[in-house]
């Protein structure tokens, strides 16, 4: 007689029921039969002692990373390590903005192809993560500031990502809330990038770990990486705190923590750990249908689905760990917001919280191989990460997959900086706590 | 808030300060190489714990001040001129 099979040896996908293709008629057939046959978006997977590659870091570009090493370059043998349940990190702590309006070219192109994957995301996902393409608008405040804003819309254009300049005129028409005369920084105008716009944050990571844990990948959660182990310099697998997994490659995504987990492996990062506070009104009504950035100040604002304003601003601007923010900066963003919306007063601000970023020194991300063989980064997302998702997860994964950089990550090596090729995209140099 | 002892003026809020990153580094010798003042240029330590650092004290004695502070806690240990030693806790833990 043989013995009984041994499931916790199986591959996980054996023994992982799927949780169904979500439509209209399945939740109509759910609605008639008291909602009893939906299970699990994602398997609470157990982690197997081997695989061909652990990524660290169940957030945004964790999941996604894992998602499209399995469903676009045939990698399912995979795990996703998450110290605590995924989501709760800086995927669940954004503003929740996706655009691609940047300078330089390189990062025109990056996140443009960003917002055209997220434009196909739900799609693709079969999952709703509620991308609204909304808009955002740029304001500015000077001739000078008229002058910078319009040169980045051209190299925009140039590289056929659309958008449009806003007059005063048009201005008052799109956005009535907005006082255009306040009395520090009149608005002179604006250009809006129609294309941008909101996403559902907690559900990219539910997307993606369900469309990810579908493919074959484990996402285990509440496994702590406390160690990354060598064999000289090739990383071999990583220590847990449910205990040792190796691995052919490790690839962290744990910005906030890069510089923590790279030490384990021995290395320094170009990066500093700072804090960025977010706010969120009471909810009402709608008022404000597209996001809206301030150019005098660091402010930003767009409304929820739910119809709270969320908001955010600069971050403190010292090197902090701490995931909840300083009193001043709450101070400079609501003077930010009353300047710019004075409607914004009449309301109550419900909740106020931290997310520890990663900020590098030239404020472009890192997708890159490292001095050690084995070994990936993804991180140093500053706080535009979030916007970053896809096409972070796409190239990161092209990476892992082929060993080279994605051509449209090329780049964001890690080499930069001692080569002398930083995308610095505001021009202030190593000072990170300037970005 | 952040309370910050200057040794000339007194206890003063970080809004009279401006952060100017990291005290730790050192400047390597001229003909250290490139890859050495890559490294003093770019990378940073980041510690989660004590970390030496620079702030300004613009709207006070505008004085340049090296202070150890716990990156998670925000407690201030020890506050000093730049030339001197700093004075940093063997224990991370605040």
């Amino acid at each position: 007689m043989s013995a009984p099979p041994d499931f916790k040896q199986q591959p996980a996908r054996a023994r992982r029921a799927s949780s169904g293709r979500y439509s209209f008629w399945r939740l109509v057939r759910e609605g008639l039969k008291g909602q009893r046959g939906w299970s699990r978006a994602w398997a609470k997977a157990v982690p197997r002692p081997a695989y061909r590659v652990v990524i660290v870091g169940g957030g945004g570009h964790g999941l996604a990373t894992a998602y499209y090493l399995a469903t676009e370059y045939g990698i399912t043998d995979v795990a996703v390590l998450e110290r605590g349940p995924i989501g709760l990190g800086n995927v669940g702590r954004n503003t929740t903005i996706i655009r691609s309006n940047y300078f330089l070219p390189d990062n025109i192109r990056f996140y443009e192809y960003s917002l055209k994957l997220w434009e196909g995301l739900e799609r693709r996902l079969n999952f709703n993560a509620m991308v609204s393409q909304r808009g955002t608008l740029n304001l500015f405040h000077s001739e000078a500031q008229r002058d910078l804003f319009t040169r980045r819309a051209n190299q925009m254009r140039l590289l056929g990502v659309d958008n449009e300049p806003l007059s005063r005129q048009q201005l008052k028409e799109r956005v009535p809330l907005v006082d255009l005369d306040n009395g520090r920084y009149p608005v002179l105008g604006g250009f809006l990038q129609p294309r941008g716009g909101t996403v559902r944050h907690d559900a990219v990571a539910w997307g993606y770990a369900r469309g990810a844990s579908e493919a074959g990948v484990d996402i285990v959660e509440h496994c702590e990486v406390t160690g990354i182990r060598r064999d000289g310099a090739r990383v071999t697998g990583v220590e847990t705190s449910r205990g040792p997994i190796a691995a052919e490659t490790v690839c962290l995504a744990v910005a906030g923590h890069s510089s923590q987990l790279a030490a384990m492996a021995g290395l320094t990062l170009p990066i500093e750990s700072h804090v960025l506070q977010a706010f969120v009104t009471e909810a009402i009504k709608p008022l404000l249908d597209v996001v809206i950035t301030y150019g005098a100040g660091h402010f930003y604002v767009s409304q929820s689905d739910k119809g709270g304003l969320v908001f955010g601003g600069a971050i403190d601007g010292y090197n902090t760990y701490g995931q909840r923010g300083t009193l001043p900066m709450t101070e400079e963003v609501a003077c930010a917001a009353v300047t710019l919306l004075p409607g914004l007063a009449r309301l109550k601000v419900l909740r106020q919280w931290g997310g520890v970023m990663d900020m590098t020194m030239d404020g472009s991300p890192i997708i890159s191989a490292t001095p050690l063989s084995g070994l990936v980064i993804n991180g140093g997302w500053c706080y535009g990460g979030f916007k970053a998702i896809p096409a972070g997860g796409m190239t990161t994964a092209h990476l892992v997959a082929r060993g080279t950089p994605h051509p449209l990550a090329r780049h964001l090596d890690l080499a930069r900086f001692a080569d002398g090729r930083t995308r610095d995209e505001r021009g202030v140099g190593p000072f990170p706590y300037l970005h | 808030m952040l309370r910050i002892p200057c040794p000339y003026c007194g206890e003063r809020d970080e809004t009279e300060f401006r952060y100017r990153g990291d005290a730790s580094r050192a400047r390597p010798p001229a003909d250290a190489g490139l890859a050495a003042f890559a490294a003093y240029v770019y990378e940073r330590a980041n510690p989660r714990g004590w970390h030496v650092e620079w702030w300004l004290h613009v709207a006070g004695c505008r004085r340049l001040l090296k202070v150890v502070r716990h990156t998670e806690s925000h407690q201030i240990h020890w506050v000093g001129a730049p030339q001197e030693p700093p004075s940093v806790p063997a224990d991370a833990s605040p």
